[in-house]
C-alpha cells in the first residue's frame, strides 16, 4: 500500500515539473517535437533511477558512518556526472541502438536538476532503499507524462496564430501553467 | 570605467538570465511565492556566481581543458556548499522556505553557463563584475516575479498588506500562477524590446 501511494503521489500529485518546479529546462527546451520528447524521458528514466540506487548507498554506508553528511552537495554531484560517463560509453558498447536514441540527450542530464533533486529528497524524507527506487521510477514516470503531454500541445501550438508578443516561451509558459492547474485536481486523491 | 559599468548593465538588461536568456527557470518558477523568497534566492545565487565566477576566471589557465567542466562543477558545489552552511547557521527560516533550491543552485545552468562563456576567457575582475551584474539581473527578476504573485494572490508586497486578502486570488501563489505569471512577464518584456528598437 505505501509504494502505490508513493507512485501515485509522485506522478500526479506532486508531479516533479508541475508541482516541484524541477526539470523546467528540458520540459521548455526538448518539449517541440514528439520524439525528442521521449528520447529525453526515457534517458531521464534510467539515470534516475540509477543515480538515486548509488546516490543513496554513497549516503548511508560512506557519508553518514564518516560524518561528511556535509559533503552531500559535491560527492552526488560528481556521482551523477560520473555516472551520466559511464552510461554513455556502457551504453554505446553494449546497446548501440539505445545509445543512437538517447545519445543526444545524455550529456544534458548531469545539469538537469530532477536527477540531483531526486537524490536529495529521498535522504531528506528518509526512505529505505526499496523505497527510494520506487520513488525515483514513479517521479520519471511523472516527468515523462508531463513532458510528453506537453511535446502533443505544443506540435497543434506551432501551427496557431498568436500575437507576437506571445509567441514562444511565453504561449507556453502560460500552457503549462493550464496543465498545471489540471494536474492540482489530482491533489485530492491521496 | 564605462566599460566596467557596460560590463554590469549587460548582465541586468540586456543578457538577463530569466527574461532574455531563459535560463535557471526551475528556481524562477519554483522559489517566487513572495517577493522576499525571489530576492533571497536571487541573492544566493548571485553570491555563488560571483564567487564561482572570480576562482575560475583565477585558475583558467591552470585547469586542463579535457577536465574543464567537472573542475567548474566542483567548484560550483564547493561555493553551494559554503552558501548552504552558513544560511542553516545564519537563516534558517530562508533556508526552510527555499528548501531543495539551494543545493540545486550547482545544477543552475546560469552559473556553469557564465563560468563557461564569460569567466573562462575574462580577467578576474572583469569576471567578479560579470558575476554581480548576471546576480543582480536575476535577483531583480525574481524579486519582480515574487513581487507580482504576491500581490496578486495575497494582496500583499514585502509583507505589507496592499488590498484585503479576500480579494487576492490563491492561483497565483499555487503552481499554476508562477508559469502563468511569468509568462506574461516575459511576454511584456518581448513588447518592450520590440517597441525599444
Amino acid at each position: 500500500m505505501n509504494y502505490i501511494l508513493i507512485i501515485i503521489t509522485a506522478i500526479f500529485v506532486n508531479n516533479i515539473v508541475l508541482s516541484q518546479f524541477l526539470g523546467i529546462c528540458p520540459f521548455l527546451g526538448v518539449s517541440k517535437k514528439m520524439d525528442t520528447a521521449a528520447g529525453m524521458s526515457g534517458a531521464v528514466a534510467f539515470v534516475m533511477v540509477l543515480a538515486t540506487l548509488i546516490t543513496y548507498l554513497l549516503q548511508h554506508f560512506v557519508l553518514n558512518p564518516l560524518g561528511l553528511g556535509f559533503l552531500q552537495t559535491i560527492c552526488f554531484i560528481l556521482v551523477i556526472a560520473f555516472l551520466v560517463q559511464l552510461v554513455e560509453i556502457v551504453l554505446k558498447k553494449i546497446a548501440p541502438a539505445l545509445y543512437r536514441a538517447l545519445g543526444v540527450f545524455l550529456p544534458l542530464i548531469t545539469t538537469n536538476c530532477t536527477i540531483l533533486g531526486v537524490a536529495i529528497m529521498v535522504i531528506q524524507k528518509d526512505y529505505n532503499l526499496l523505497e527510494s527506487v520506487v520513488f525515483a521510477l514513479a517521479t520519471a514516470i511523472g516527468f515523462a507524462l508531463a513532458l510528453i503531454l506537453f511535446a502533443g500541445i505544443r506540435e497543434q501550438l506551432e501551427l496557431s496564430d498568436l500575437p507576437k508578443a506571445m509567441k514562444g516561451t511565453p504561449i507556453a509558459l502560460i500552457t503549462a501553467g493550464i496543465m498545471a492547474m489540471a494536474f492540482m485536481g489530482f491533489s485530492g486523491i491521496v | 570605467m564605462n566599460k566596467k559599468l557596460a560590463i554590469i548593465v549587460n548582465g541586468i538588461l540586456h543578457e538577463n538570465p530569466t527574461f532574455v536568456l531563459l535560463l535557471g527557470m526551475c528556481p524562477t518558477l519554483g522559489t517566487t511565492t513572495s517577493a522576499i523568497n525571489g530576492l533571497g534566492m536571487g541573492l544566493a545565487t548571485a553570491f555563488v556566481l560571483i564567487c564561482s565566477n572570480l576562482v575560475i576566471s583565477l585558475l583558467k589557465n591552470l585547469i586542463p581543458d579535457k577536465v574543464h567542466i567537472p573542475a567548474y562543477i566542483v567548484i560550483i558545489a564547493s561555493f553551494v556548499t559554503v552558501l548552504q552552511l552558513c544560511m542553516q547557521a545564519w537563516l534558517p527560516e530562508l533556508n526552510q522556505s527555499l528548501g531543495l533550491f539551494i543545493p540545486l543552485i550547482v545544477v543552475n545552468c546560469i552559473v556553469l553557463g557564465r563560468a563557461e562563456t564569460f569567466a573562462a576567457k575574462n580577467s578576474p575582475f572583469d569576471s567578479v563584475l560579470d558575476g554581480l551584474g548576471i546576480g543582480l539581473g536575476f535577483s531583480l527578476a525574481l524579486t519582480l516575479l515574487g513581487a507580482v504573485r504576491e500581490l496578486l494572490g495575497s494582496g500583499q508586497l514585502f509583507g505589507y498588506s496592499i488590498f484585503p486578502e479576500t480579494y487576492g486570488s490563491l492561483i497565483f501563489i499555487l503552481a499554476p500562477g508562477a508559469f502563468i505569471a511569468l509568462g506574461l512577464l516575459i511576454a511584456l518584456a518581448n513588447t518592450l524590446k520590440t517597441k525599444a528598437q
